[in-house]
């Protein structure tokens, strides 16, 4: 694959992976409590939190970018506070990991929080009625059931933070190397005379990796769910 | 008393008003479909909170809302049968039996018990979509049992099964009864379970528990029908005497015989019959000349005389208390009151064999 791929190119497909794994890794824990918090909780402010987790996907990710680049920034507010711990986010591929996990988060959360609406509340109770906890509940019944929900809102998050553009290029820049993305290095191969034919390969590895994604977790979701059904 | 609960609590259709103690034995919560029964029982397992009151398990109050106290319901240490045995999907059977063990530790002679009388040993490495209705419930019943539990509940536990799985469960719940030290809080609307199970019965009317006792006591009070006039029925205690080639047993209530549709069993063996007051028909003199085999003297202690055409008599007799559900119009034609002497006619085939079983 080195060899069909240039150096650049092949460089800014590591880095999506890189960057799309943590931003997928990172935000699952959150994500799943986020989805659990929407679907079974009532809490005061419950509308403001599902509207704040949908809103980078009806944003314009140009301006979602900017806010992260303000808040995040180096003269951020939290910025300023992560430098202060040797942190630093904004034209740095962890900044584009950040970028890429807020963008696909709404996905994640809609499609994990389908599968726990779909978990019937009187297990939950059965299990408190035989003297588990509600983490233990969580532990050994909601979440073996919503493990289905849990690879495609995985997959779906990983696919969305491969193909992220917009939030990435305002926060992060286009840096070869560092914060070059295949989204990013296909655009700027196309702005470039003569690169078209390397922002075609691009394309083609894309598609190959979504296509890859999805039919993974089709096959592990559906595996997942004949697991939990028993049948 | 190993259980007690007083409560108040608003329903969208109604209060609920609820004050009794559950002794010893298995108590039924007795009333027709919506009249707050399923509320009460999981306001005992903390899966409903009551607006108001107080209940005691075991001699430790798990609700009081005077005290704001409400006791999660994973630290009540009970057992819940659910109408819809709700096992866990994911988990083999035996995942699922064991499943309260994690929290609680159970007696490992009480599990070989438990697994032998419910017959589940073939069922263990099973998952519960590979199992008929019948065996999910059995699996529910072990699966509470196991969980070390102060009180089982259970929740019209079959109502969703046909008629052959109810015959099947139903003596296993006589077997809890009688073998297991464990107190049990039954939900029902059936006579015939009510009949057959109970050691107490609390009747609830429109939300509240308007008496209290025996199966016998309740069954045979004109004036407590939870399920109206028209489903009423007394219950009476016998024993074999014998069983009959033309497919009839023969039974003695207190000295009385009387003939009922086959019923397994012993020459000796207890049993409870249930007479439903319509199959009860009254003559003032002894009755000659009929094809019905039970005829039975007593006298009227209670009428209890409906807006509709119908009256329930209450007739004391030597086999114990009898409803009888006859019109109005009869009953002034021949001029019935209370003391008046009375034959009341049973006719056998009427007798249905799921309110005949053996008693505890």
């Amino acid at each position: 694959m080195s060899s069909w791929l240039g150096p650049d190119e092949w460089q800014a497909v590591a880095l999506s992976l890189k960057v799309a794994f943590w931003a997928m890794a990172l935000s699952l824990p959150l994500g799943i409590f986020t989805a659990y918090a929407l679907a079974r909780w009532r809490f005061p402010g419950k509308a403001l939190l599902n509207g704040l987790v949908h809103l980078p996907l009806i944003l314009p990710p140009v301006v979602t970018g900017y806010i992260l680049l303000v808040v995040f920034g180096i003269n951020g507010p939290l910025g300023a506070l992560l430098a202060r711990l040797g942190i630093t986010l904004a034209f740095q591929w962890t900044g584009a990991v950040l970028a890429a996990a807020i963008m696909a988060f709404p996905l994640m959360v809609r499609a994990i929080r389908l599968s726990i609406e779909a978990v019937d509340p009187k297990l939950e109770e059965a299990a408190a009625t035989l003297g588990a906890t509600r983490l233990w509940v969580f532990v050994t019944i909601t979440l073996p059931l919503i493990v289905p929900g849990i690879i495609a809102g995985a997959v779906l998050a990983f696919a969305k933070a491969m193909g992220e553009f917009g939030a990435t290029i305002t926060f992060v820049s286009n840096i070869p190397g560092q914060t070059q993305t295949v989204p990013s290095a296909i655009y700027a191969f196309l702005q470039a005379p003569g690169g078209e034919p390397a922002a075609l390969r691009l394309v083609v590895v894309s598609v190959i990796v979504a296509m890859g994604a999805l039919l993974a977790s089709e096959w592990l979701a559906r595996r997942a769910a004949k697991r939990v059904q028993g049948v | 008393m190993s259980l007690s609960v007083r409560l108040t609590h608003q329903l969208p259709r109604f209060q609920l008003q609820v004050d009794f103690a559950v002794p010893a034995g298995l108590t039924v919560l007795f009333g027709r479909s919506g009249s707050g029964k399923t509320s009460v029982i999981n306001a005992v397992a903390g899966l409903l909170r009551p607006d108001q009151g107080q209940i005691t398990l075991a001699g430790e109050t798990v609700f009081d809302s005077a005290r704001a106290l409400n006791l999660p319901t994973h630290r009540r240490q009970l057992g819940y049968i659910f109408q819809d045995a709700r096992l866990f999907p994911h988990l083999s059977v035996q995942q699922n039996l064991h499943y309260g063990r994690w929290m609680r530790r159970a007696d490992p002679k009480l599990h070989a018990h438990v697994i032998e009388m419910l017959g589940l040993g073939a069922l263990l490495a099973r998952r519960p979509a590979q199992l008929s209705g019948g065996e999910k419930s059995r699996v529910a019943i072990g699966r509470a049992l196991l969980s070390g539990p102060r009180i089982l509940l259970a929740d019209e536990p079959l109502a969703a099964l046909d008629e052959a799985r109810k015959s099947e469960i139903l003596p296993y719940f006589e077997r809890l009864r009688d073998e297991f030290n464990i107190p049990i809080l039954y939900v029902t609307h059936s006579p015939a379970e009510v009949a057959r199970l109970a050691t107490t019965v609390v009747a609830l009317e429109n939300g509240r528990s308007v008496a209290v006792g025996t199966a016998t006591d309740i069954l045979g009070d004109p004036t407590i029908t939870p399920l109206g006039a028209r489903s009423a029925g007394a219950v009476v205690q016998a024993v074999i005497t014998a069983q009959h080639a033309d497919g009839l047993t023969e039974i003695s209530a207190n000295g009385v015989v009387l003939f009922v549709p086959r019923v397994p069993g012993q020459r000796g063996q207890k049993l409870r019959v249930r007479v439903a007051a319509h199959d009860v028909i009254l003559a003032s003199t002894p009755p000659t000349g009929l094809s019905a085999l039970n005829i039975v003297a007593g006298s009227v202690v209670d009428i209890r005389v409906g807006a509709g055409p119908g009256a329930l008599l209450a007739l004391d007799t030597q086999a114990g208390r009898l409803l009888a559900r006859v019109t109005r119009r009869s009953m002034a034609a021949m001029g019935l009151q209370v003391g008046s002497r009375a034959y009341a006619v049973i006719k056998t085939v009427a007798m249905a064999p799921e309110d005949v079983g053996g008693m505890g």
